[in-house]
């Protein structure tokens, strides 16, 4: 397999998804590797997937950023059928006409870049639907 | 009964680019100024708390060497930008703990022409993908999952109380810059006291919508720093020490409790709340008694949020409260009558004690042409990203 998921809870098969570790205590969810829960302190997590589709629940169109980090681009929050997720906004252009609260949006993948082994990483973003 | 505690004597730098001032020179400033404002020595200090984060370590040992070397207890604070809050703090808590009876807080920063503070550069790419970090990243997530600069970060926090509430926009987000900007042209230590047109506002460059370059805090150099002491030691004092103390009603210092969506976007509002509750419970008043309040408006859709966060308004209602005019100078509720961090600057670790500063200078009558007339009681807020919340409110001594 020549692709890898930008980030560990990216899931690339037919149909990528994203994948949250959820505390079997309290049922709140995260995306990194985690020591314990923040909520309940409870240690044991299982995984859940995270529904493709949500709500744009805020953005900003970000024009000024460090070296290297291409601009505009759109950063926001989806409500993921009650689970947040941290993404941009892609496949529309970035300005406010394009890009509004509360609009709908699916989970779509995006390249990062090709390593010298030709392993290319794949990211993602959302997309209005 | 714990003591209550005082500001004593209180004194901040101006701010903006101090060219031929070192941290040590602008901590120092800081600090003699609070001693003789207070009018007190070194000598008669117990405790330090001090402040910097981009000097490097050991900054109050290092400003020891130059006010004084005393032999107290030295603590070293860093909470972002709630770190000179947290310095203050530091010294309530030892002088409500009884172990001594006089302290100083000092928070420095020097800051201008440092861009922006977050956010990682890029490094050359090629070479292999490796699993990085508690995400198991193969890139750099800054710009490709969001974004994490300050002004990017803010942005959302207020584009998501209009999600929430509605009735905001980017043309609300810069009429708060305004009102701060204007607010700045009557303090003669901000940074920036240039007056500018909505339009102008609106126009100028856009580092993140809705965040354009005015409405971002202004990175520059300053100090601030508190003398503080106990009842009973002020009791001992002379009538004209008493008569210009400043009682501090309420000290809290608060983190962000866990909430759905807090580890994807920060939330700043249930710790600012949290805060602002026990505050007012501590100094048994409400928001309707303040006669002003600083509070933490690192970019201007901070502080529509914080409008909400510290009851001021509804909740809900913070851009109808805003656009009644509360919050200028001449309205209800006065909010950073001294420009604020989008003009007067925002030298980090000196911010959460420059704002205690203005406070307590309009509670002694002191303000000059700024002055909010009769100001009797009055609130300084301050976030750290993190987070930390800082919230002091403050009393004019009894006449
Ligand atoms: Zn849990």
């Amino acid at each position: 397999m020549s692709r890898m998921p930008l980030v560990d809870y990216l899931v690339l098969d037919d149909e990528p998804h994203l994948v949250a570790a959820e505390c079997t205590a309290c049922g709140a969810r995260y995306f990194d590797r985690r020591s314990a829960c923040a909520h309940c302190g409870g240690v044991e997590f299982g995984s859940a997937d995270v529904p493709t589709e949500g709500v744009l629940t805020t953005f900003t169109i970000v024009q000024f950023a460090a070296a290297g980090v291409e601009v505009p681009f759109v950063a926001g929050v989806v409500d993921c059928g009650g689970t947040s997720v941290r993404g941009n906004v892609v496949n529309t252009p970035p300005d406010p006409e394009h890009v509004t609260l509360g609009m709908r949006v699916r989970l779509t993948t995006v390249p990062v870049g090709t390593d010298s082994a030709g392993i290319e990483a794949v990211g993602y973003g959302f997309e209005p639907v | 009964m714990a003591e209550n505690v005082w500001i004593l004597g209180i004194d901040m730098t101006r701010f903006g680019r101090h060219k031929d001032k070192d941290t040590l020179d602008l901590g120092s400033e800081a600090a003699l100024g609070a001693l003789r404002d207070a009018g007190v020595g070194i000598g008669d200090i117990g405790v330090l708390a001090a402040g910097n984060l981009i000097g490097g370590n050991g900054f109050g040992q290092l400003l020891q060497k130059q006010i004084g070397q005393t032999g107290i207890p030295v603590y070293n604070v860093a909470n972002a930008c709630a770190t000179g809050a947290t310095a203050l703090r530091v010294v309530v808590m030892a002088i409500k703990s009884g172990e001594v009876d006089t302290g100083l807080a000092v928070g420095v920063e020097k800051l201008s022409g440092a861009g922006l503070l977050t956010g990682n550069a890029r490094k050359e790419e090629g070479g292999h993908w490796v699993r990085d970090g508690r995400y198991g990243a193969v890139a750099p997530l800054d710009g490709r999952v969001g974004t994490e600069i300050m002004p990017g970060v803010f942005a959302q926090i207020g584009m998501e109380y209009g999600y929430k509430y509605g009735g905001v926009d980017f043309e609300l987000f810069a009429r708060i810059s305004e009102k701060n900007h204007a607010h700045s042209t009557l303090n003669p230590k901000a940074a920036y006291q240039k007056r500018f047109t909505l339009d102008e506002i609106m126009n100028d460059v856009m580092i993140a919508y809705p965040n354009t370059r005015p409405m971002c805090s202004a990175n520059c150099d300053g100090a601030a720093a508190a003398v503080l002491v106990s009842e009973t030691k002020l009791r001992t004092l002379s009538l004209e020490q008493q008569r210009r103390a400043v009682k501090i009603s309420a000290s809290v210092l608060t983190s962000d409790p866990w909430t759905e969506g807090c580890q994807v976007l920060p939330d700043i509002n249930t710790l600012t709340r949290r805060a602002a509750t026990t505050a007012y419970e501590q100094a048994g008043i409400g928001p309707a008694d303040l006669d002003l309040v600083e509070l933490h408006d690192c970019f201007a859709t901070a502080e529509l949020v914080h409008y909400d966060n510290l009851g001021l308004c509804e909740p809900g209602g913070a851009a109808d409260f805003f656009r009644s005019g509360a919050t200028w100078r001449d309205g209800s509720t006065p909010v950073n009558v001294s420009g604020g961090l989008q003009s007067k600057g925002h030298p980090v670790s000196a911010t959460g004690i420059a704002n205690v500063w203005e406070v307590a200078t309009h509670l002694r009558g002191e303000a000059g042409p700024r002055q909010i007339e009769g100001a009797r009681v009055g609130l300084a807020h301050v976030i750290g990203l993190g987070s930390a919340c800082g919230v002091h409110v403050l009393e004019r001594a009894a006449a």
